[in-house]
């Protein structure tokens, strides 16, 4: 009897490794950024303002949304955003990650002005359809900002503390539940601390 | 003849292949810059990095968008003097340890690095142990017979 229960037991054992592995989202990694300075950076906004950086909010807890007018699952996340946005809980930033893409530039490179005119008319149509949850957005043309950030799938959520510290990264869309469940208690505990 | 024919038909298939196998190389190909030492440079350090879109693929050999970034990022920081520990500390502090192929020795990984050992090392005494109680268990040969002994010279003899 003790002779079939051993590897009955190394099957079962396998078949919840197995099983535990195929519930788990591959893209999902731990940033190394978490309890880390936010990156700094100084970028055009949307608005045509002042160039904005993380210091500007410093003292407040706030989100930064990655994201992009060419990016699916951005348009799905879109009204989570703006009904949070009417929250009025935090500033949201939008970082409008790569808005030309290659395909863009078939017909020859654009001037970095051109480059950045279009992204902005692009945006700004694709915010009026849409609606605009951000209290600004930043162009990062370049994407070079993402990759401090370690964007690598639009669209992404950080949430950065009063003192410039990343508390949290969602890679992927945001959900009515996440928000409920992690971000806002979060959010709390980071503006009474 | 058929045989003959078969085996011309799998070169046949072979060369088609490899042919096509170098085509789909050549489209791969890193956008030559300047400077080929860079080029090598980068090429043999994204190799061992992993691109974080495709998982799969290594930050060399993918086409996804973030690579080439990526590629460019590394090209910038070789061309800054960067080392190539400098280059991979640069990514990991912005992706994590995911991002390369050959993670560091350090206690987080020690599993990972060690793990297939120690497995090994348990079944290998396992093994053993159920090698040794099966030997212990099998009755031992029983001693020939005076009449068995003679039947067996006889035989030998013949």
């Amino acid at each position: 009897m003790k002779k079939f229960l051993i590897p009955l037991a190394l099957f079962l054992g396998l078949v919840v490794f197995l099983a535990v592995g195929l519930k788990r989202d591959p893209r999902e990694i731990p940033s190394p950024l978490i309890d880390k300075p936010a990156p700094a950076f100084r970028l055009p906004t949307l608005e045509g303002s002042q160039p904005f950086g993380p210091e500007d909010l410093k003292g407040k807890v706030w989100m930064l949304n990655v994201w992009a007018t060419w990016c699916v699952a951005c348009r799905e996340e879109h009204p989570v955003l703006v009904a949070f946005a009417q929250k009025n809980a935090v500033p949201i930033v939008g970082l409008s990650y790569k808005e030309i893409q290659p395909q863009d530039e078939q017909g020859g490179k654009l001037a970095p002005e051109a480059k950045l005119q279009l992204a902005r008319e692009r945006s700004v149509v694709w915010l009026q359809r849409h609606g605009n949850p951000y209290s600004t957005t930043v162009m990062d043309l370049d994407g070079r900002v993402g990759i401090n950030y370690g964007v690598y799938g639009v669209p992404e959520t950080y949430v950065i503390d009063r003192q410039g510290i990343i508390r949290y990264k969602r890679v992927g869309v945001v959900t009515p539940q996440l928000l409920a469940d992690k971000i806002l208690p979060l959010i709390r505990s980071l503006e009474t601390s | 003849m058929r045989r003959v024919f078969s085996s011309l038909w799998l070169a046949v298939c072979f060369a088609c292949a490899s042919l096509l196998a170098t085509q789909s190389l050549a489209k791969e190909a890193v956008p030559m810059a300047q400077e080929p030492e860079v080029e090598a440079r980068l090429v043999k350090i994204a190799e061992e990095l992993r691109c974080m879109v495709c998982q799969n693929e290594s930050l060399a050999s993918s086409h996804a968008e973030l690579a080439e970034d990526l590629r460019r990022e590394v090209r910038d920081l070789i061309k800054g003097g960067k080392n190539d520990a400098q280059v991979k500390e640069f990514l990991v502090a912005r992706y994590g340890d995911y991002v390369l192929y050959r993670p560091e020795v350090k206690p987080l990984t020690w599993a990972l690095w060690f793990g297939p050992f120690l497995l090994f090392l348990i079944a290998a005494v396992g093994l053993v142990g159920y090698l040794r109680q099966r030997r212990q268990a099998m009755p031992a040969p029983a001693a020939l017979s005076e009449a068995e002994r003679a039947r067996a010279e006889q035989l030998l003899k013949d």
